[in-house]
C-alpha cells in the first residue's frame, strides 16, 4: 500500500475517531454513547487494518480481530448495565443517573 | 479442499514453545475458576462457604508455582518476547494473588449474608485476577489490550452487583462508561504506535519510539500515541482528571469489590504504566516525564482536598485512593534521570498501599456490620466499645498519611529518595514539595476519623461489642502484619529493587 492510500484510510479513522469522542461527550442517552463507542473502535479497526496492509504484516489484523471480538464482550456487558438502569429508572437518560455527589 | 488448506497451514506454522513452569499460576488459576463454576453448580442451595474457600484455596495454589518460579530463579520470555516471566512480573503476581485472597476473606461473609449469586461473584473475581497476573507478564500490545479487558470486563459486572440497588447501577454504568472510553482512546494510542513501529512488541516499539522508523517524521504522531495510551491508563490508576468515576464507584459498589478495585485494579494499571513507560517509551522522556508531572502535582492536590470535605467514610477512601495514586504518580515524573529509582519507587509503594488500603477496608467492612452506616459520624466512641478496632484502623489511618515506623511512611520516603536522586533536578524538587506539603493535607482528614473513634461520644448510645468474622479477622491480621512489617524492616524496598525487568 502506498502513502497516499494509507492516508486516506487514517483521515477516514481520525474522523470516525472525533465524532465517536464528541458522541460520548455530547450524548446523554446510554445506547447512543455506546454506539459512540463502538465508532471509536471501527476508527481503531480502520487503522490497524490500514497499518497492517502498510508494513505487509498481518499483526495489524490479528489485533483488530482482538478488539472486535473483546468489543462485543464488552457490549454485551454494557447493554446489560444499561437493561438493568431502565428496569430500575424506566429511563436510559445519564443526567439522571447522579445520586452520589461530591 | 479444506484438508489441503488445513495442511498448508500445518506445514508452515511453527508451533511456539511453551514453557508449562512459566504459565503455571495462570493455568492453576484458570483450573481454579472452572473449579469455581461447577462446585457452584453441584452444591446445594444454601450450603454456603463452600465456593469462597475453594477460590481462596485455587489462589493459594496458584501461588506456589509463582514461588517455585521465584526460587528457580530464570527469567523466561515466550511468544517472541511477547509474554515473560521476570523478577518484575514474579513480584507483582505475588502481589495481586495475597492481595485478592485478602478479597476473597472479606467477601465471605458479605456476599454470604447479602442477596448475592455467590459462584458467579467469585468466578468474575477470579477472571478478574487472571487479566491482572496475565498484565504483569504481558510485554506486547495485544497481550496487554487483553489482559486489561480481562480485569476490566469482570470488574464493571462486580461493580453494578447490587442490581435492584440504583447506586449499585449507578457505580456500574459510571465505571463501565469511563472505563470502555478510556480503553477506546488507550487503542487508537496503541494503532498509532503498530502503526509507526510495525511490531506490537514493546521491545520494537521503544526502537521506533526512540529513532523514528525511518519513513519521515513520525514524532507528532509517536507524541499522539504515547499520549493517548498512557490516558487511557490514567483512567485506570484514577488521576485527576480521569477520577470522576471512581468516588461514585467506590460508595455504589459493594464494599469488598471497592477494595479490589481501590487495590488490585490500580496497581494493574500502575503495572501497565511502568511497564509501557519504562520499557516501551524510554527514548521519549521528554513527553512522559512533564505528563506525569502534571498529572501526578494535580492527583494527589485535587484528591486530598476533596477528600477534606467528606463525610462518608468510603468516599474519603476514595479520595484518599486517588490522592495515593498521586503519590505513585510522582516518581514516573522522573524516568528520564532516574528509571531504575522510579520503577523500584512505585513498585513499593504499591506492596505497601496494598497492605494497609486493604487493612482500612476490612475495618470499614466489620464496623459497617454494627452500624450498617458509612458515615464517619457513626464511627463515634468505637474506642469505648471495641478498643482493639480502634488501634487496628489508627494502623491504618496513620499508615496511609505517612507516619514512621508504619508502611506509609517508607512508601512516602522512596517517593523521595526516587525525586531527589541521583542528583537535584528543578522539576523534582518542586514535586517533592508538592509531595510534602500534601502528605501534611492528608494527615488532616486521617486524623479526623481518628478523632471520632478516640475523642467523640458513640452516637447512638449503643455499646454493644462488634462482632467479628473469622475470615475478617484473619484479613484484617494479615493485613496488619504486612502494613507493620514493611514499616520496620527493608522487606518491601528490597522488592521494589529486586522487581527488574527482563533485558529486552
Amino acid at each position: 500500500m502506498d502513502d497516499l492510500l494509507l492516508n486516506q484510510f487514517l483521515l477516514l479513522g481520525a474522523v470516525l475517531f472525533c465524532i465517536g469522542v464528541y458522541g460520548v461527550l455530547a450524548r446523554r442517552n446510554a445506547v447512543l454513547v455506546l454506539m459512540s463507542i463502538e465508532l471509536i473502535l471501527n476508527a481503531v479497526n480502520i487503522n490497524l487494518i490500514a497499518f497492517g496492509a502498510f508494513w505487509g504484516s498481518i499483526t495489524g489484523s490479528v489485533f483488530a480481530l482482538f478488539v472486535i471480538a473483546i468489543a462485543a464482550a464488552e457490549v454485551g456487558v454494557g447493554l446489560a448495565i444499561v437493561l438493568l438502569i431502565y428496569r430500575n429508572r424506566r429511563s436510559v437518560d445519564l443526567d439522571d443517573v447522579a445520586e452520589m455527589k461530591g | 479442499m479444506f484438508a489441503f488448506l488445513l495442511q498448508s497451514v500445518a506445514s508452515t506454522f511453527d508451533r511456539p514453545a511453551i514453557d508449562l513452569h512459566a504459565l503455571a499460576p495462570e493455568f492453576v488459576l484458570t483450573g481454579a475458576l472452572v473449579v469455581v463454576l461447577l462446585v457452584d453448580l453441584f452444591t446445594p442451595k444454601g450450603s454456603r462457604g463452600i465456593v469462597p474457600s475453594v477460590a481462596g484455596i485455587g489462589i493459594l495454589a496458584a501461588m506456589v508455582p509463582v514461588l517455585t518460579l521465584a526460587l528457580d530463579g530464570a527469567d523466561r520470555s515466550m511468544f517472541g518476547g511477547a509474554y515473560v516471566v521476570d523478577n518484575f512480573s514474579l513480584v507483582l503476581q505475588a502481589m495481586f494473588l495475597l492481595a485478592a485472597y485478602v478479597v476473597v476473606l472479606l467477601s465471605t461473609n458479605y456476599v454470604a449474608e447479602g442477596d448475592y449469586a455467590e459462584g458467579e461473584y467469585y468466578f468474575l473475581l477470579l477472571c478478574a485476577l487472571l487479566g491482572m497476573l496475565v498484565m504483569a507478564s504481558s510485554r506486547d500490545l495485544i497481550t496487554m489490550f487483553v489482559a486489561l479487558e480481562l480485569l476490566s470486563i469482570p470488574a464493571y459486572m462486580l461493580a453494578g452487583w447490587r442490581k435492584r440497588d440504583r447506586r449499585g447501577n449507578e457505580a456500574g454504568v459510571k465505571y463501565y462508561l469511563m472505563g470502555v472510553f478510556a480503553s477506546a482512546v488507550m487503542l487508537y494510542g496503541m494503532s498509532l504506535l503498530y502503526g509507526i513501529s510495525g511490531s506490537t512488541l514493546f521491545s520494537d516499539i521503544a526502537l521506533a519510539v526512540a529513532r523514528g522508523n525511518g519513513l519521515g517524521d513520525t514524532t507528532p504522531l509517536i507524541t499522539l500515541g504515547v499520549v493517548f495510551v498512557l490516558i487511557g491508563f490514567a483512567f485506570k490508576v484514577s488521576a485527576v482528571p480521569f477520577h470522576t468515576w471512581a468516588p461514585d464507584t467506590y460508595e455504589g459498589a459493594p464494599t469488598p469489590v471497592t477494595a479490589f478495585l481501590a487495590v488490585s485494579s490500580k496497581a494493574a494499571g500502575f503495572v501497565a504504566l511502568l511497564q509501557l513507560i519504562l520499557i516501551a517509551f524510554i527514548g521519549r522522556d521528554d513527553v512522559v516525564g512533564p505528563l506525569m508531572w502534571v498529572l501526578a502535582a494535580l492527583t494527589m492536590t485535587v484528591g486530598n482536598l476533596i477528600a477534606l470535605r467528606q463525610t462518608n467514610i468510603v468516599r474519603m477512601l476514595a479520595y484518599s485512593g486517588v490522592a495515593q495514586a498521586g503519590f505513585m504518580l510522582a516518581p514516573l515524573a522522573v524516568v528520564g534521570s532516574n528509571s531504575d529509582g522510579a520503577r523500584s519507587a512505585v513498585v513499593t509503594y504499591l506492596l505497601i498501599y496494598a497492605a494497609m488500603n486493604l487493612g482500612a477496608f476490612a475495618v470499614v467492612l466489620i464496623v459497617a456490620r454494627k452500624t450498617r452506616s458509612a458515615e464517619i459520624a457513626s464511627w463515634g466512641g468505637l474506642f469505648e466499645y471495641a478498643p482493639g478496632l480502634t488501634v487496628l484502623m489508627t494502623v491504618f489511618l496513620f499508615s496511609l498519611a505517612g507516619i514512621p515506623p508504619l508502611g506509609g511512611w517508607l512508601a512516602k520516603f522512596v517517593v523521595f529518595r526516587a525525586l531527589l536522586s541521583p542528583d537535584l533536578t528543578a522539576g523534582g524538587v518542586i514535586l517533592a514539595v508538592v509531595v510534602g506539603v500534601n502528605s501534611v493535607i492528608a494527615l488532616y482528614y486521617y486524623a479526623n476519623v481518628a478523632r471520632q473513634m478516640w475523642m467523640n461520644p458513640v452516637p447512638d448510645g449503643d455499646r454493644t461489642p462488634v462482632r467479628i468474622p473469622f475470615s475478617l479477622a484473619a484479613a484484617v491480621t494479615l493485613s496488619v502484619v504486612l502494613t507493620v512489617a514493611f514499616g520496620v524492616s527493608d522487606l518491601a524496598t528490597h522488592l521494589g529493587d529486586l522487581a527488574t525487568f527482563l533485558p529486552a
